[in-house]
């Protein structure tokens, strides 16, 4: 295979204002945009299990990270992409799959307010176990860090994911498990750091 | 939804993780408690990370790629050296990505950016929020029309100044495209003094992120231009041919 004609260009890191850029609201710049984009995953009805997706990001001291963006990106309850390039079915058409939020500045805490996703092909013959992915940007990150939250009540997919399946270490694999925090609640803490950080992906 | 068969699935390039900056680089200093000590684990990209949001042009105002006067409510301008920033948008196949939501934020032309956190004695321009927003045109083409941002202190060393530079962030068609860079000024000297620049190792890549005065597209007692192309990944050209042909 011909090896590609351009380099990607390289990240920089989003830095302290990066709220300025992607969720200007929540740093009082109100006027500009109508509002902040991926505020909300639903601009209707959706189908499935509405659920709450939340967690702090931990520094390597332990800290909460107070000034982190945080993307989310799934499948509706149907396991179908709201995207041009989905050609299974359509998805939800209440149901963007996209969300953004600002760490909050006292806590840390990042929640989403979206739907348990379906499960999602892997090649031709496999499923996988039903997953958010979240891609995580802040001041001291230098490249965009991935990473996927699966559901602590979705052992038996998870027990045949195909990326679960080759972490060798099951307390790595306990990192990509957002737990039950209440009913329709999940709460999926990432630690940068330290024993039990979390589990990356280069995909 | 409308269906692009452009936009179609395939496995994305891996990324050259050694012309990326690492995640660990002690110059830059906050790195040293937000970066992983793994390294991240690969694998190739399944349809998770291939497909992505897409974008409208119904969400854009007339003047969001306009920072010189979209914060103003009275009609007058930022203040400080009007420019243009273009250029495209292409993936690492060459091919120009349109469609793409791409987003700015920088300083004022005193290096001041407009930010709850921000304590640089510069002061704010009333006339200036330093957000802009637009979606690449069907070529990957694009175009903001701003101030050129000043350098600023940060706390970093005993005396760290970034260079000039605009941060973009930007959304192709697939999640796993999903990149947050820096545009910065050709000629500028505190590029070089510049710890967060210098988390990227090869100097080619670091020049991939300088832009271009562009004297052409400047506009005469106006404004100046620079040029700044941006890359994200490509499709692994077999798969994607493949795929093509299957539709
Ligand atoms: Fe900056």
């Amino acid at each position: 295979m011909e090896p590609p004609k351009l380099k990607e260009s390289p990240s920089q890191t989003a830095g302290p204002y990066v709220h300025i850029g992607c969720t200007p609201s929540f740093t009082g710049i109100t006027d500009v945009y109508p509002s902040d984009l991926g505020a909300s995953l639903k601009t209707g009805p959706v189908e499935g299990t509405e659920i709450v997706l939340s967690g702090v990001i931990f520094d390597g001291n332990g800290d909460p990270v107070l000034d982190a963006m945080i993307e989310i990106w799934q499948p509706d309850a149907a396991g179908l992409f709201n995207a041009p390039s989905e050609n299974r079915g359509d998805a939800d058409p209440h149901f963007t799959g996209w969300g953004r939020c600002a760490s909050d500045p006292e806590t840390g805490e990042f929640r989403f307010d979206t739907v348990k996703p379906g499960q999602v092909p892997f090649g031709r013959d496999q499923m996988q176990a039903p997953h958010v992915c979240l891609w995580i940007v802040a001041r001291g990150i230098n490249i965009g860090l991935q990473t996927r939250a699966y559901f602590e009540d979705e052992s038996a997919a998870n027990a045949t994911d195909p990326i679960l399946c080759t972490i060798a270490t099951p307390s790595s694999v306990d990192t990509l498990i957002a737990k039950v925090d209440g009913p329709n609640r999940y709460r999926f803490d990432i630690h940068l750091q330290g024993p039990r950080e979390t589990v990356f992906f280069d995909m | 939804m409308m269906r692009k068969p452009d936009a179609a699935n395939g496995s994305l390039l891996a990324r050259d993780r050694d012309w990326h900056p690492k995640a660990r680089t002690p110059a830059y200093k906050t790195s040293r408690l937000r970066s992983p000590s793994a390294a991240p684990l690969q694998f190739p990209t399944t349809l998770s990370e291939e497909t992505g949001p897409v974008f409208g042009h119904d969400i854009l105002g007339p003047l969001d790629h306009d920072l010189i006067r979209n914060f103003s409510t009275t009609g007058d301008t930022a203040i400080g050296p009007r420019m243009r920033v273009h250029g495209k948008l292409l993936d690492e196949n060459g091919r120009g990505i349109s469609g793409a939501l791409i987003e700015v934020w920088q300083a004022n032309a005193g290096g001041r950016y407009r930010h709850k956190n921000e304590g640089y004695l510069a002061p704010l321009d009333p006339n200036f929020g330093g957000c802009g927003r637009t979606i690449s045109g069907p070529d990957g083409s694009y175009s903001f029309l701003t101030v050129k941002p000043a350098p600023y202190p940060w706390p970093n060393g005993p005396n760290s100044w970034r260079p000039a530079h605009i941060h973009f962030s930007v959304f192709g068609p697939s999640f796993a495209q999903r990149l947050i860079t820096q545009m910065y000024f050709e000629g500028d000297p505190l590029i070089a003094l510049c710890p967060i620049v210098g988390s990227i190792d090869n100097p080619d890549a670091i020049d991939a992120l300088i832009s271009d005065l562009d004297m052409d597209q400047s506009v005469p007692m106006d404004m100046l231009a620079y040029r700044f192309d941006i890359v994200l990944r490509g499709r692994n050209q077999t798969q994607f041919e493949n795929r093509m042909e299957g539709l």
